[in-house]
């Protein structure tokens, strides 16, 4: 499914003048499926705003823009946002904060039943499985505990089998890492690379780390003040941009080497991936491995 | 769900707001007193406490919508009220040929009405011009005497600004967690009576957790502060009555001697 946002806008609290805050103002971009897609900009830009109404959470005002996804037209008003949010699953900040059933096989059922009320009992364990299988998590030893008896990688594990049991087409999230240790972190986006691989289309994730912005995605949109000020490929946004660095967000660290090198007349010229960094350096002074 | 004006305090430099909140606190019960005063059907003692609540409206310098506003909450409650009067007064002539609707009847759904109206405008005045800090601080200071009967009049106080305090957070949390559980496929918006209260379920329990992991790390960061209750505390900022506190005094004897002279002297 193709995301294309034409000038969107929206405001909070619209009604009352003095405490309407103007968050999103005329964003266009387009996300094609299976894009691994990272949205970045600092607290208040906007980037939250805008990806709640991907799916619908935030409904698109009138003559605030255009928005489809799929065949989703969001500005619709007969639009299906059940099976909007089906297809387009969303995993918020802290996302373990939104478990509440008796144990975890009922938790990662919630949005199964809720979508899929027809489903077949054998068909509904199936999905269970796998959706706990591809977050790492041993169905069998865990379906019956209570989640709140789990550690906190844990159960941030639990809540996205919970998100992903519906196989959604696309899969938003968040901040997924905030508050992981660096070695969940690592595991976390191994996961969420094999998600991509294998499961969801596409990814699209918001974060303030720019290392795994660089990283991973195959582009990303910076968010200021409800506008898009960049979008491109990690290299062409990182590079020679220096409005990113002004709104108070860092280089990705091969970025940031990149162009000091560049400013001492040593041109590395790469895509800004560890591993891309790495070889381009390797290759300018010949070692190779 | 944000908009709970019942409660909300508007910050401004007023008269009004700078007044003690002791004071404010003891001219919100004096003023509910003076309109409980008004006897029935006497609508001029309403119309005094009416011109009150417009004058320290303005002298509190709050948009007069703001203060009216507060009433959204209870107008079902009214119109029960209001309606039950109707229908169950007994006595006076009916209205029309057999109808149960009589003219006392409806003078005292009308006389319900205003009190309650007048009440809630004066309450919500005090809210609006008093931050919850304020009030409860005020409590806590008219509170003092209960400590001869051991009373625990801090931590009392204290537990009213905790959770005042925590009605914000709150909001923002629950409205973290509607949005979770929707994106899940959650529907709060069909469905009867029952069906919607089980929809909550998926957002009490994640709220009522995360109510105790708060309360709990709070507990953390006031033990790591040392605190240790109302013994030797003293306050950043004293409050001191002023001669706005005399002149709201003056006010509020002014008011329920009007009414109680308007009760006496006009005759009904």
């Amino acid at each position: 499914m193709r995301i294309v946002a034409e000038n969107l806008s929206y405001v909070y609290s619209e009604k009352s003048k003095s405490l309407a805050v103007q968050a999103l103002s005329g964003v266009s971009v387009t996300v094609e499926s299976g894009e691994f897609f990272g949205i970045v900009g600092k607290t208040g830009s906007g980037k939250s705003t805008f990806v709640q109404h991907l799916n619908g959470l935030i409904k698109v005002g009138k003559d605030k823009g255009k928005l489809t996804v799929g065949d989703f037209d969001l500005t619709d008003k007969r639009c299906d946002y059940r099976a909007l949010r089906s297809r387009v699953g969303m995993v918020f900040q802290y996302p373990e904060y939104q478990l509440f059933a008796e144990t975890v096989r009922e938790d990662v059922a919630f949005g199964l039943k809720n979508f899929m009320p027809d489903l077949g009992e054998n068909d509904m364990e199936e999905r269970i499985k796998t959706a706990l299988e591809l977050v790492g998590l041993d169905y069998e030893k865990i379906k019956d505990k209570s989640p709140f008896e789990l550690s906190g990688g844990q159960k941030r594990r639990v809540a996205i089998a919970g998100v992903i049991v519906t196989r959604p087409e696309i899969l938003v999230l968040d901040e997924p890492a905030a508050g992981l240790d660096p070695k969940g972190k690592r595991e976390f986006i191994a996961l969420l690379k094999r998600l991509h691989e294998k499961f969801v289309k596409t990814v699209i994730i918001v974060s303030h780390d720019m290392n795994l912005i660089s990283e991973n995605c195959d582009r990303a949109a910076v968010f200021s003040g409800g506008r898009i000020v960049a979008v491109g490929t990690p290299k062409e946004i990182f590079t020679d941009n220096e409005d990113i660095l002004s709104d108070g967000l860092d280089l990705p660290l091969t970025a940031y080497v990149t162009k000091r090198l560049k400013e001492q007349g040593i041109d590395v010229n790469n895509d800004l991936t560890e591993e891309g960094f790495i070889s381009a350096v390797a290759l300018k002074y010949g070692g190779g491995k | 769900m944000k908009d709970v004006t019942f409660g909300q305090y508007y910050p401004s430099h007023s008269f009004v707001h700078k007044m003690d909140p002791r004071v404010k606190i003891l001219a919100a019960i004096a003023y509910i007193v003076a309109v409980f005063l008004v006897q029935s059907y006497h609508f001029v003692g309403f119309a005094a406490c009416l011109l009150f609540v417009l004058i320290t409206t303005a002298a509190a310098k709050v948009p007069f919508f703001r203060v009216l506003s507060s009433i959204k909450a209870i107008l079902f409650f009214v119109f029960l009220s209001a309606v039950l009067q109707l229908f169950f007064h007994k006595g006076g002539t009916p209205l029309w040929e057999g109808g149960f609707i009589t003219d006392e009847g409806l003078l005292s759904a009308g006389f319900i009405v205003a009190r309650i109206f007048l009440v809630v405008l004066g309450a919500s005045l005090l809210t609006l011009t008093t931050s919850p800090v304020e009030l409860a601080d005020g409590i806590e200071s008219l509170l003092t005497p209960l400590k001869w009967i051991k009373f625990p009049v801090h931590e009392f106080a204290l537990i009213m600004s905790i959770a005042l305090r925590f009605i914000p957070t709150l909001l923002d949390e629950t409205d973290r967690i509607v949005k979770a559980q929707k994106a899940r496929g959650a529907d709060f918006e069909s469905g009867n009576v029952f069906k919607r209260a089980k929809a909550l379920i998926p957002v009490l329990i994640p709220l009522l957790i995360s109510s105790f992991r708060r309360a709990d790390e709070l507990a953390d960061a006031m033990d790591a502060r040392c605190y240790a209750g109302s013994k030797h505390r003293t306050k950043y900022k004293r409050m001191v009555p002023t001669y706005r506190d005399l002149i709201g005094v003056l006010v509020m004897a002014a008011l329920i001697t009007g009414v109680v002279l308007i009760n006496t002297m006009l005759p009904f």
